[in-house]
């Protein structure tokens, strides 16, 4: 196929996962046509084949004729272009020349057609006038429809990608990017979301780079383009030029390098410049992810995510199931510590067995701890496997969303009474763990100092803290923007929890996805953090970040940003006087 | 304005020249139309520029040919029942397609 010399675009979003990828885009676009598949088939087949096309050419037709049936006779007008497509549906150049197609190099009907649009497109491409070179589009959107109607409702799924891409697509619902298989990913480039959408999370814990919240970016990028993702400068280029490729290429060199350095290093303690260790644990949602707790250095699960089992099943998993799965993350981690999450049934992940689902704002519905007091039978069977769980190492649980004392009170109730019935069922288990909630909701910042009273530990999810906080939904693109981790609302509550923990003797530990992005490491050091978890790929960058700064000016520091007025101030500040060592790390070591 | 002549080949093929003269030049609307009279005809017919030649009952074919306004473009056909719908095609163009 002939190409044109296209000039470089480059598309900004947000720096969501760091890396760079260069490679071919894969859009998953709003009218479902995927990537096409190309497959042989049998001369036998070639009958059906053909059948199979003219199927879809007619639904395609029938599609049309309805879609101008019902246009109203005031935008009749309009529809000649439609009259043009039903007519374009049986052109020969298209129509019979797809059968030709199939027929001569026996291969499936949407291979065959695309194969046929690329030639016609090259066409188009050589002609000088530009209206009627525009043209092409209109062969492209019939062309589009009758692929849609061949693939039908088999449509392609994520899973089914066969070659090393970067998927582009307006936003990947969590079904879409539980699907995606790291072989096959290079990158993610999305219109919508933002660093701690559902999206953003999955590619920092892939280790793919991902830029989010690009706006046009399916608008821009068209299937196959040849694209650049730089997820740690938040930027795309489309059809780069030569120059372009090789300072990208020199600089993902670099990058995979600094990578290696640090993960290298990674299994080392992390001490600050003047001594402080700090104990840096990982978030994991499936149990094969141990394997990449210990490959990243690790030192124990500070967020042990239980979602996954009840998830996957079209019933809720029995008291052994989840036993087994708690028991073998456990002890492949003992003696170091694993702390378990109880269930957090949230907006994004809906749970398959359960109808009571249907929620204006499933954020703010029932969810979590709240699910879990309401349904006791189901919490007990989960707490029973955690207890039996506990026998075998160093177990602590989590109470997540918690948002009233009440809620504790009844949440260790119900704990000491899973326990009695494993007593009297004469089962081995340990009783002794330790308990802490999330502190997730405002009032559970406001209420700490009382809280502290019940726990063991806090552990601040800062995601779901700062969109509560701060009134923003993160994945709503026309607020995501002002979700800041660096609005001073958030440091001060931080800050208030963390100063309560400390007067109080308990210890705080931070799992939001803030724990994870090196930058704020001085401010999460300097608010007096004991424990920073995140996802197993961030810990050799924090590490080493860790390693570059010292307690005691991050402790300055954090007494100069805490009277600062606007999250802007505060990100100068932060770039000021950390964000050479960031970029250093990135790029020149 | 368009001339018009009609040539009587040897070889008893037939054929009319007409020249674009709608501001758009022969899109997509104008070549769906030729098309769909083309369509019609017993025998094939091709439109030819500058030495190329489209079988007019194909719109991409024709949208191929790049007929900008002021475009000479030659409609053959191939049989004499076709005379009818080539003065169809001539008139159309003729016509700037109606627009």
């Amino acid at each position: 196929m002939t190409k044109i010399i296209d000039s470089e675009i480059t598309l900004f979003g947000i720096n969501a996962s760091p890396g760079i990828c260069i490679g071919n885009a894969y859009l998953i676009d709003h009218e479902g046509v995927d990537v096409v598949a190309k497959y042989f088939i049998s001369k036998k087949d070639l009958g059906s084949e053909i059948k199979r096309f003219k199927v879809a050419v007619k639904k395609t037709k029938d599609e049309l004729d309805k879609l101008i049936k019902d246009t109203p006779d005031e935008l009749r007008q309009h529809t000649h272009i439609l009259q043009t497509h039903v007519m374009m549906l049986k052109d020969k150049m298209m129509y019979d020349k797809v059968m030709e197609t199939c027929k001569k190099e026996l291969v499936n009907a949407e291979w065959a057609v695309k194969k046929v649009l690329s030639r016609i497109q090259a066409m188009f491409q050589s002609m000088p006038d530009s209206y009627l070179k525009a043209r092409a589009s209109d062969i492209v959107h019939v062309s589009d429809s009758v692929i849609r109607n061949l693939v039908g409702s088999k449509k392609i799924e994520v899973s089914k990608i066969t070659k090393r891409v970067i998927l582009v697509a307006r936003d990947l619902s969590p079904a879409e990017t539980s699907q995606i298989n790291l072989e096959k990913i290079k990158g993610l480039v999305t219109d919508r979301g933002g660093k701690t959408s559902h999206t953003s999370i999955i590619a920092h814990s892939l280790g793919i780079p991902a830029v989010p919240a690009v706006g046009n970016a399916t608008d821009i990028i068209k299937n196959d383009d040849f694209i650049i993702v730089d997820g740690t400068a938040g930027v795309v280029i489309v059809h780069p030029c030569e120059e372009t490729l090789l300072r990208y290429a020199e600089r993902r060199e670099k990058y995979k390098d600094y990578k290696n350095k640090i993960t290298g290093e990674s299994r080392f303690k992390a001490k600050t410049t003047d001594g402080v260790d700090i104990q840096i644990m990982c978030n994991i949602e499936l149990p094969d992810e141990v394997e990449s707790v210990f490959a990243n250095g690790g030192e124990g699960i500070g967020l042990y995510r239980t979602e996954f089992q009840y998830l996957s099943s079209s019933t809720f998993p029995d008291e052994d199931d989840l036993f087994d799965k708690y028991k073998h993350v456990v002890e492949t981690l003992s003696p170091k510590p694993v702390i378990i999450r109880t269930l957090d049934i949230n907006g994004d992940k809906a749970i398959a067995n359960s109808k009571d689902n249907k929620e204006n704002n499933p954020a703010l519905g029932l969810r979590a701890i709240r699910y879990c007091l309401g349904r006791p039978e189901v919490f007990k069977t989960q707490l029973r496997a955690i207890l039996r769980a506990a026998a075998s190492g160093n177990v602590g649980i989590l109470f997540p969303m918690i948002s009233t004392y009440g809620e504790i009170v009844e949440a260790k109730q119900l704990l000491c009474e899973a326990a009695d019935s494993l007593e009297k069922d004469g089962k081995v288990f340990n009783r002794n763990l330790d308990i802490g909630i999330m502190i997730e909701v405002p009032s559970a910042v406001i209420l700490a100092d009382i809280m502290a009273d019940e726990v063991d530990f806090f552990s601040i999810g800062t995601n779901d803290l700062i969109q509560f906080a701060l009134a923003i939904d993160r994945d709503n693109r026309d607020v995501a923007h002002l979700y800041n981790p660096l609005n001073p609302a958030v440091i001060r509550m931080i800050k208030q929890v963390a100063d309560v923990a400390k007067g109080k003797g308990i210890k705080i530990h931070i799992c939001g996805e803030m724990a994870a992005d090196p930058i704020y490491i001085p401010i999460l050091l300097g608010l007096g953090l004991d424990e920073l978890s995140m996802n197993p790929q961030s810990v050799p960058a924090v590490k080493s970040m860790i390693r570059s700064i010292s307690m005691s000016d991050a402790v300055l520091f954090v007494q100069t940003i805490i009277n600062q007025k606007t999250s802007a101030d505060i990100k100068k500040n932060l770039m000021d006087t950390y964000g050479g060592i960031v970029a250093d790390k990135l790029y020149k070591d | 304005m368009s001339t018009l002549s009609a040539v009587i080949n040897s070889d008893s093929k037939f054929s009319k020249v007409a020249i674009i003269n709608n501001e758009l030049g022969l899109h997509a609307r104008p070549a769906a139309m030729i098309a769909k009279l083309a369509s019609k005809a017993k025998s094939d017919i091709y439109i030819e520029k500058n030495g190329e030649n489209a079988d007019a009952s194909s719109i991409i074919d024709v949208l191929t040919l790049m007929c900008s306004k002021g475009s000479k473009l030659t409609i053959k056909i191939e049989n004499m029942h076709d005379i009818h719908v080539l003065d169809c095609i001539i008139d159309l163009i003729e016509k700037g397609f109606g627009e």
